[in-house]
């Protein structure tokens, strides 16, 4: 009979070992290949805008094409009357009083609302039988607005006369923050740093500058809504997490949660960038009107559009530290740009805040981190989530002081690096291995990469590959004015969610027999957004079940919540779920196993049973049965909830509190080439070292770092939303414009992981997906000034910045 | 308007095609074909990469009209392109002296039918196949495009150097895998093919 406890969630805390064997192949620890790889390559894997319904209808968005306006009016009735033509909406079609949306803050109107606040805000949408139908009734609707000025920085944001941007906000940070254009605030002081800041020898100071970097993941904002016959609707979406997404639709369309299933489709990047609604609300809006389904796909121009940015940001710090290199204090300010909606900037803050002294030891600071309401862009989570900022500005500091010291920039990292049992700035202690300076010793030791590679050696003596040289094919240089500089970084993130937040996951998992052989079927919500969870959970069920055959079943709301696919999280707590939920389901199984056969053998009652190869073994490794002869054609399924550890939230004064959960390092060193004529960088490589914890699956945590590392990259040399400081609009909402690194933009990345292993976490893993993105961009920053001697305080690094043009 | 063309060796045609569609809408929204991918729509990132009449094309800077009477291999049809190649053109490469598919030689490849059911049609070409060893699919929405350039770079130079492949492969973004194993996977391919020859 099937079991499905709906259990109560176990607590927190207990370290988890591995209690099976690890001898079923596939299981954790080997490079096991993906699940959906065969689909991936064949063309065959259905991502969300692959999806096609017959008679389906195509949705269209019309954004605003000012940043900050009153709306005096909207004329749809000509758009209405384009043949082809499904379904006009706006505000006013809005079907519940629940008009908002937001991950925390509810500030998000579905649809403009007598104002827009951003460039590109949702004014309308339009439902045809064609895409291009959609998009040119859209163009016929005709709104009038009344401009407004525009605020896109913090001395505009909080002028004297500055308009709000969200008047009358009634959310629970107004009450602590200076300003109503604030979205949140917090500082953390520990000790005396005024104090301390008299016993240091050297102070450096400097303002530093974050471009505002997009995910640019690949695959666009897109979905299939569905209505259904009980006047709900089906949503097939890409998303990193659908029960968040399911709380913030439903109430919109006036819809108890019952009544929208979401199902996964297939996420083609996600980077943060999707933990924000985009089309959702929309195409379920317009599946319900029409009664049709509605299918949406933005394209490139609209993604930039559609999703939140990573915050730009301001970051003033101050450091101090003895002539033997100690550091004394640590000072910063450290402005965020939210844009025109809250999104995750009061998360955002307190990552910034809490993790802006870096993986060093500093007992004295003085920290303050806001985020601003703007009419920029609206940002919210990317991959480092408040930590990538402030490791710019941290790393760039440590440089600066190595350099006022006269001291190496490693050694003097090393001789500050946190280690087990350091206390952070928010009184939280480090009770996990912290292996901040063997990481750097380890990329520093590795040799260097040869110097002047475009030069090969032919028949007639030597001659120049310019294609490894900055500027590549563009043949720029044959090598004149080329140096070389090196560069190293290191940086500290937070794995999982933090400040008390209830963090959990959810699984389901199921055994039975199947043509005689037992299969796990592993049903959880977590979003596959291309990290390879969907590896990993059937390494585990596999590990933890001792079967070959795993199924993964498609993620959908019809088993409990997975928490989101970001914070590095899923592997430790969604993974952490399907262990809990696997250790139940083989506890079932050797209950049946005793309870049918254990008269036939003492060891059912006397021995520890595991299960291995599809059997029931002694410890000793006497098999007792198959578990097809003890399941016969009985299934155990077990759906229950996992936790890890409690937060708690920061105080808003001290920001004292034990606000984070597990810890996560990454260090680089790169090497750069510069083109000092011409400005032009080559990042020639860009090594790694990450403490990882336990490499559930070696392959895809080297993808992981490398891809992370790649992201830091691009935000150093070329990636940044340009947003216009008069008006506010983005002027490059395009891949012509809006650089991501390619091929030929990227080093080769060596990796060297380290496994020690954090006993709090599910076979001491660590979360691994964001830190190497910390590092990347300030080793690159540090070894362009090391090539140019120059002081670039602000990414990304342009051409203009090096040539001094 | 009606387009007659071929694609992974059927003929096929495409009534009440608008003017303006480009052949990767047609391809993803009325063939029934959407492995090539609509990641940007401008021709910067690569994603719909397909072969026309053996040469590679971002399919949505094609207007659906440019494909009549020609011959479209998508990464559906790649394996089964892989398996006919020898047919097409035997013993081109770039140790003749020039990098890249001439178009005569392309068109000298025949597209055969495939059946989905049959054994052969199941399995990957060797490009197809080192991508997933190599581990150089995470998201997999640049996959199908890469799959397509690759391919027809070992095809041009089936020996490619590290600078080869980065410039044969510039034109397809990635946003997942730093392009590492992306390396990984072309070279585990040419090795490959290497043995097999020998």
């Amino acid at each position: 009979m099937a079991q499905h406890p709906r259990a109560a969630s176990v607590p927190a805390g207990t370290p988890t070992k591995i209690t099976q064997g690890s001898k079923t192949p596939g299981g954790i620890g080997e490079s096991t290949l993906r699940p959906d790889g065969t689909l991936k390559v064949t063309g065959e894997f259905a991502y969300s805008s692959d999806m096609w319904h017959e008679d389906m209808l195509w949705g269209h968005t019309l954004r605003s094409t000012v940043a900050h306006a009153g709306i005096s009016s909207i004329d749809t009735g000509e758009a209405l009357a384009t043949p082809g033509v499904y379904a006009v909406l706006t505000y006013d079609d809005l079907p519940a009083p629940m008009k908002n949306y937001g991950l925390e803050i509810q500030d998000t109107p579905a649809l403009a609302h007598g104002k827009v606040r951003h460039h590109g805000e949702p004014v309308a949408l339009v439902a045809a039988d064609h895409p291009e139908t959609a998009r040119r009734a859209a163009a016929k609707i005709r709104i009038e607005y009344a401009e407004l000025p525009v605020i896109t920085d913090e001395a505009s944001a909080t002028a004297p006369d500055a308009v709000l941007v969200h008047e009358g906000r009634t959310d629970h940070h107004i009450g602590h923050v200076p300003h109503p254009n604030i979205v949140h605030r917090q500082p953390i002081v520990r000790g005396d740093a005024d104090a301390a800041a008299a016993r240091a020898d050297v102070i450096v100071s400097g303002d530093y500058v974050f471009g505002m970097q997009d995910q640019a993941f690949l695959g666009p904002e897109s979905g299939l809504a569905v209505p259904s016959e009980d006047g709900g609707v089906e949503l097939y979406v890409a998303t990193q997490w659908l029960h968040s997404d399911l709380r913030q639709i439903a109430p919109v369309l006036g819809l108890p949660e019952d009544k929208v299933r979401m199902t996964l489709s297939g996420v083609g990047g996600a980077f943060g960038g999707r933990e924000d609604l985009s089309m959702q609300i929309h195409a379920c809006l317009l599946a319900l009107r029409t009664g049709k389904p509605v299918k949406m796909v933005y394209n490139r121009f609209e993604s930039f559009f559609g999703h939140v940015h990573r915050h730009p940001a301001k970051l003033h710090y101050e450091h101090g530290a003895t002539k033997d290199g100690k550091l004394t204090h640590m000072k910063c300010r450290i402005v965020l740009d939210g844009g025109a909606y809250a999104s995750a900037s009061p998360a955002v803050v307190g990552n910034a805040s809490s993790l802006a002294v870096g993986p060093y030891v500093v007992e004295d600071v003085d920290i303050e981190a806001i985020a601003l309401y703007s009419n920029n862009p609206p940002c919210g989570a990317m991959r480092g989530f408040g930590a990538v900022q402030a490791c710019f500005a941290y790393e760039a500091q440590m440089d600066k002081l190595a350099a006022a010291l006269d001291m190496d920039p490693v050694e003097l990292r090393q001789l500050n690096a946190m280690e087990q049992g350091t206390l952070l700035p928010t009184g939280q202690r480090v009770d996990s291995p912290a292996p901040v300076a063997e990481l750097l010793r380890r990329v520093k030791a590795r040799p260097l990469p040869p110097e002047q590679q475009w030069l090969s050696a032919d028949a007639e003596g030597s001659s120049v590959d310019v294609r490894a040289l900055p500027g590549g094919l563009s043949n720029t240089t044959h090598g004149e004015g080329v140096v070389r500089g090196v560069g190293y970084a290191v940086g500290l993130k937070n794995v999982g969610f933090s400040e008390g937040f209830d963090d959990y996951s959810t699984a389901r998992v199921r055994m039975e027999v199947i043509n005689g052989e037992p299969v796990a079927t592993v049903h959880t919500a977590m979003a596959e957004v291309g990290q390879g969870g969907v590896t990993v959970h059937a390494q585990i069920a596999r590990t933890e079940l001792g079967v070959s055959q795993v199924t993964i079943h498609p993620a959908d709301t019809r088993v409990g919540s997975a928490g989101s696919t970001s914070a590095s999280r899923q592997t430790y707590v969604t993974g952490g779920a399907v262990k809990h939920s696997c250790e139940a389901v083989r506890e079932r199984i050797l209950e049946i196993g005793r309870r049918k056969l254990g008269t036939y053998h003492p060891a059912w009652a006397t021995a520890e049973l595991l299960l291995e190869g599809g059997k029931v073994v002694t410890d000793g490794g006497e098999a007792l049965a198959s578990v097809a002869e003890v399941l016969q054609d009985e299934a155990v399924d077990v759906e229950l909830e996992w936790r890890h550890r409690p937060t708690e939230a920061f105080d808003l004064r001290t920001g004292q509190g034990n606000g984070h959960v597990q810890y996560s390092f990454a260090a680089h060193r790169a090497v750069v080439e510069v083109d000092t004529e011409l400005g032009l960088v080559k990042v020639i490589e860009l090594a790694c070292a990450q403490d990882v914890g336990k490499a559930l699956n070696p392959l895809s945590v080297q993808g992981q770092i490398q891809g992370g590392t790649t992201q830091g990259l691009g935000v150093a040399v070329m990636e940044e939303i340009l947003v216009d400081p008069k008006t506010a609009k983005v002027r490059n909402p395009s891949f012509t414009d809006y650089l991501i690194p390619t091929i030929l933009d990227t080093p080769t990345i060596p990796v060297d992981v380290l496994e020690l292993a954090d006993d709090h976490a599910p076979y001491g893993l660590r979360g691994i997906g964001e830190a190497p993105t910390l590092s990347s961009t300030p080793a690159v920053l540090a070894a362009i000034r090391d090539a140019t001697g120059l002081e670039l305080n602000r990414t990304p690094v342009r051409p203009e910045h090096i040539t001094g043009s | 308007m009606r387009v007659n063309f071929t694609v992974n060796g059927r003929p096929q045609e495409a009534d009440d095609v608008w003017e303006g569609e480009s052949l990767l809408y047609v391809l993803r929204e009325r063939m029934g074909l959407p492995g090539s991918k609509n990641a940007c729509e401008q021709g910067e990132c690569g994603s719909c990469t397909v072969r026309l009449d053996g040469v590679p094309v971002c399919s949505c800077l094609v207007a659906a009209g440019q494909a009549e009477g020609r011959e479209v291999v998508t990464v559906e049809g790649l394996a089964d392109y892989a398996r006919h190649r020898e047919d097409a053109h035997p013993g081109t490469g770039c140790a003749a002296g020039t990098c890249g598919t001439s178009l005569d030689a392309a068109q000298r490849w025949q597209a055969r039918p495939t059946d989905a059911r049959s054994a052969e049609a199941a399995a990957l070409s060797p490009i197809q196949q080192a991508f997933i060893d190599a581990g150089a699919v995470q998201c997999g929405f640049c996959t199908p495009g890469l799959l397509v350039a690759a391919d027809e770079l070992l095809e041009a130079c089936p020996s490619p150097s590290d600078q080869d492949i980065r410039e044969a492969l510039s034109g397809n973004l990635c946003r997942c895998t730093g392009y590492e194993k992306i390396l990984d996977a072309v070279r585990l391919a040419a090795a490959r093919q290497e043995e097999t020859v020998r």
